[in-house]
């Protein structure tokens, strides 16, 4: 039944342009206007009407006039349901799309940011795997959606299709949103290996190995008593301890594409992948090379961002 | 910016929040007490409770009602209906059905999708009740009814602010009802009534207190204490003066000792009349579950669908159980039967056995008047005047022979006791008499201008026949209180009457039975034979089903453009320089300047001006414009604003270069 459906939704997209046409990746801003809006009752809407008809048999039958105009006021204001079905969606503006981080097969948070003159109420956006709903207080609202992710590399934002029911639950409003735009999913780490080369230096480096002093600070459980700043705790209340500088004795790791000594292609990545996760985690400097790329030493997120993108999009 | 996300799966198993729930109660609930007066008093009592119980269960601990507590229950109901009515079948059983498995659907209502179909349930059960009666203010309150329906299935969207308080959830349904109440009158209107029923002949079993083919004392009291409207009759003309306002229903021949009966003869012609002066007029009827059609004394003519009978009472064909209009003629002074009646005897006829006394005073009466029938009607009237008599609704008990006692020891009694007693008296002394009862008096309506018969103007008063004049009216009521015949049965009976029968209070009701009135008219009483005649004033004569479908069909679609309209309407921009600006772009645009996307207005218009290099300079200074005015202050000045529109509706890009 359901595979019937699929099969005669693909025979209507492609011999019913117009019905594909709204599907088709657009830019960004996209807005929601007649042309593109749909409307269908809800299956609770049909059983509405059938109910609407029977009353509608029941006043006529019994010549009951009150019924029939309280019949009436039910149908009339079902059918302006769909009309506030209808101008639920229309207007409503998606102006951008934010995509946060995310390695293969972990949800990727997507951030729609959008626009509306006027407040809605029940919005909702279904994509193949999950489904949202948000109420606008008019003006701009973000809306987070999270995408699942499969492998590496740039992966096209799928179909949203975005619709309501509101206010009654009679009609359903719905309307594609397809952004042409694509979001960089970042390989996964491999889970155990060994650490990159010319790291000779393992393990944690000790603390405390420089000689300057960086700050003062309370005394912890377990800070040597020689680091005790005397002088300056006299002065204070509780006990400062001298915190000294982190040693940069630690040697910046020049991860290197050719120097990782595996066969497979995404094997490699995925190595270099958890290399670079450590070397963040552990605060130091790295540099990134790769096929057709370099990236010079540095550190921090934006960095780690950097080589992780270079990383995504290798072919 | 605000953030609101929340997960949602399929919307039919999203489970009920508790203010969706709440609603839905509420509606059951109301749905409840509309039908409550017509359901026995233990049903309501019983199911009531429930639907509080389950409410309270389900704040503390979502979950389903157990099966094993479900299925007795309904089984309870099940019998409970068929031991009170004896079948499922028909309106009132049905009814009360409908409202025991409304609250069982509460009991099991978990999702969303219950809720739904608890609420669809809810509004057919609130339609039938009008089924039990339609007045205005039964619909008005079924129709605010429609309420937290309306709320519950909006309460049942996910995605919206966090519920607010009761008053702030209905409201918006008022102003739903309110946009589609146009387009509900229209359909109304227009709707294609059916001459038939479809199913089941609409019979509606209670009887109806209302005159009756029999009058006793003990019916005719609790008609004088009920004041709901018995008719409405408007004049063409002026009205009656209050001493013709009579309306004939029953002519009631026969006397049994007990109570006068009208004896069913269909066969009998209807009386000759001759009349000197007649009057027109329309009735409006309640629906009264009787054949008879109360008529202004004495009828020339049967309206159509009735036929006139002996005594001229004129009898519809079927009970009226609708409210039903009907105009006629009826004639103020008149001779009825003015020759020898063929069969006088039976209008002398006096039970065997029954009140000595009262007969022999008739008697007496012929003896000493022999045939001069007007002395003894006058001997008789002032035997009620003189006599002691007193009108009060409340009389003390009578015995076997009831004339005997209320003539000679209770002296009291009302317009039923007095127009028995006096044709009793009348056939005794050898005059042909008979009973008739009916409406008199009522309250004129003048916003209105019409007369407002309630139950309690019921009346009865005798007809004697004198030589020469035949049938003559009397009413020996008057006789002892002329007020009954003038102001009507409260006046008469003083302090009797409910506190809501009194003064200020009835005339305040009087003054808003207009309302009922023109609902009865414009509303209930909107019949296939009105909605025919509906557009004879436009030059359509008979609007016939088909007329009316396509009338229907127009006039939704005329509504279907209007609310298109409303729902495609978009306010242009609250500024004016940036719709302006639009309004150029598309006409470049249609010269194939395009916009691109990202492109700023500065750098279009420039490229603009370079592909136009006839308009190069009305481009740039159009683009400087606009730039200033829309950047260069928080509030543009009105002038320039001005200004810059009529540049850009003058400017007529030409063609592009290539």
């Amino acid at each position: 039944m359901r595979a019937a459906l699929r099969r005669g939704r693909a025979w209507a997209e492609r011999r019913l342009p117009a019905l594909v046409r709204p599907r088709r990746p657009e830019p960004l801003p996209i807005e929601l206007h007649r042309r593109r809006i749909y409307i269908v009752p809800t299956r609770f809407g049909l059983g509405f009407a059938v109910l609407l008809l029977v009353m509608l048999g029941g006043a006529l039958n019994y010549a009951n006039n009150a019924a029939l105009l309280l019949t009436c006021l039910l149908g009339a204001a079902a059918a302006a349901s769909m009309l506030a079905a209808f101008r639920t969606l229309d207007g409503l503006c998606l102006d951008s799309i934010r995509a946060g981080h995310a390695v293969a097969g972990r949800p990727l948070e997507l951030r729609l940011d959008f626009a509306s003159q006027r407040p809605r109420c029940a919005v909702r956006i279904d994509t193949d795997t999950g489904a949202t709903a948000f109420a606008m207080p008019g003006g701009d609202t973000t809306v987070t959606l999270s995408l699942p992710t499969g492998t590496r590399g740039w992966l096209p934002l799928p179909r949203l299709r975005v619709w309501t029911s509101w206010p009654l639950g009679l009609f359903r409003a719905w309307s594609w949103l397809h952004p042409g735009q694509a979001v960089l999913v970042w390989p996964e780490a491999e889970s155990a290996g060994p650490p990159p080369p010319g790291s000779d230096d393992a393990g944690p480096p000790r603390l405390h190995q420089g000689e300057d002093v960086a700050a003062l600070r309370a005394y912890r459980h377990g800070d040597p008593i020689r680091h005790a700043a005397w002088k300056a705790s006299a002065r204070h209340q509780g006990l400062l301890v001298k915190d000294f500088e982190r040693p940069d004795s630690r040697l910046d790791w020049h991860l290197d594409w050719y120097r990782v000594s595996l066969p497979e292609h995404e094997a490699r990545i995925a190595r270099l992948a958890r290399w670079l996760g450590q070397a963040q985690a552990q605060g130091r400097r790295y540099s990134l090379r790769l096929p057709g790329e370099h990236i010079d030493a540095g550190s921090g997120h934006a960095h780690y961002v950097r080589c992780m993108n270079a990383l995504a999009r290798l072919p | 910016m605000s953030r609101l996300s929340t997960p949602a799966s399929r919307t039919a198993e999203t489970p009920l929040d508790a203010h969706a729930f709440g609603l839905l109660c509420l509606t059951v609930a109301l749905a409840l007490a509309m039908h409550a007066p017509y359901q026995p008093w233990w049903l309501s009592a019983a199911l009531l409770p429930m639907l509080a119980w389950r409410w309270r269960q389900r704040r503390q601990r979502p979950g389903r009602v157990p099966a094993w507590l479900k299925l007795p229950l309904l089984a309870l109901l099940a019998l409970a209906v068929v031991a009170r009515y004896g079948t499922v079948f028909g309106r009132a059983p049905g009814a009360a059905l409908a409202i025991g498995l409304l609250v069982l659907k509460v009991l099991e209502s978990e999702r969303a999708r219950d809720a739904r179909v608890g609420v669809g349930f809810a509004c057919f059960t609130l339609m039938a009740a009008l089924l039990f009666g339609q007045g205005m203010a039964a619909t008005a309150v079924v129709a605010l009814g429609l309420l937290p329906a309306l709320a519950t299935l909006r309460a049942l969207e996910p995605g919206q602010p966090s519920p607010a308080g009761l008053a702030r959830a209905l409201l918006p349904g008022l102003g739903m009802l309110g946009a589609a109440l146009p387009l509900a009158l229209l359909a109304f209107v227009f709707v294609p009534r059916l001459n038939t029923p479809l199913w089941g002949a609409p019979h509606a079993g209670e009887a109806r207190s209302g005159l009756d083919d029999r009058m006793t004392p003990v019916g005719f009291s609790s008609l004088l204490l009920d004041d709901s409207p018995a008719m409405r009759v408007s004049f063409d003309g002026p009205p009656p003066p209050p001493e013709q306002r009579y309306f004939r229903a029953y002519v009631m021949d026969d006397y049994d000792g007990v109570g006068w009966r009208s004896r069913d003869d269909a066969g009998q012609p209807p009386e000759p009349l001759q009349a000197a002066r007649s009057i027109g007029y329309r009735v409006s009827l309640e629906p009264s579950r009787q054949r008879v059609l109360p008529v202004l004394d004495v009828p020339l003519d049967a309206p159509p669908g009735a036929a006139m009978r002996a005594g001229r009472v004129v009898m519809a064909r079927q009970p009226v159980d609708a409210p039903l209009d009907y105009a006629l003629r009826s004639a103020v002074r008149y001779r009825l039967q003015p020759g020898r009646a063929k069969q006088a005897v039976r209008w002398l006829q006096l039970p065997a056995g029954f009140d000595p006394r009262t007969v022999a005073l008739g008697r007496s009466w012929h003896q000493r008047y022999g045939s001069d029938r007007a002395a003894i009607v006058r001997a008789a009237l002032s035997l009620f005047h003189d006599g002691g008599y007193r009108y009060t609704l409340a009389p003390a008990p009578l015995g076997r022979d009831a004339m005997d006692d209320f003539l000679f020891r209770t002296r009291e009694g009302f317009c039923e006791h007095y127009a028995s007693a006096f044709t009793l008296l009348m056939r005794a002394a050898g005059v042909p008499a008979r009973v008739v009862t009916g409406y008199q008096g009522g309250y004129w309506n003048t916003m209105g201008h019409y007369l407002l018969l309630r139950q309690s103007d019921a009346h009865a008063w005798s007809e004697v026949q004198l030589p020469g004049r035949g049938w003559v009216r009397v009413d020996p009521t008057a006789a002892v209180r002329p007020q009954r015949v003038d102001l009507g049965a409260a006046a008469a009976a003083g302090g009797q009457l409910p506190w809501a029968s009194r003064g200020w209070l009835q005339s305040l009701r009087n003054r808003w039975d207009i309302v009922n009135h023109w609902w009865n008219e414009g509303v209930i009483g909107f019949d296939a034979l009105r909605q025919r005649g509906l557009l004879t004033r436009f030059g359509v004569r008979e609007a016939s089903p088909a007329w009316l479908a396509s009338m229907l069909a127009i006039g939704c679609a005329l509504a279907g453009a209007l609310g298109l309209a409303w729902a495609l309407h978009r306010r242009s921009g609250s500024e004016p320089a940036l719709a302006a600006l639009r309004e150029l772009e598309r006409r470049l645009a249609r010269r194939g300047l395009e916009r691109r996307h990202g492109e700023g207005p500065r750098h279009y218009l420039r490229r603009a001006a370079r592909a136009l290099p006839t308009q190069h300079d009305e481009l740039n200074r159009l683009m400087e414009n606009y730039l200033e005015l829309r950047y260069a202050h928080d509030e543009p000045p009105a002038e320039s604003l001005r200004r810059f529109c009529r540049a850009v509706r003058n400017f007529r890009p030409a063609r592009v270069v290539k």
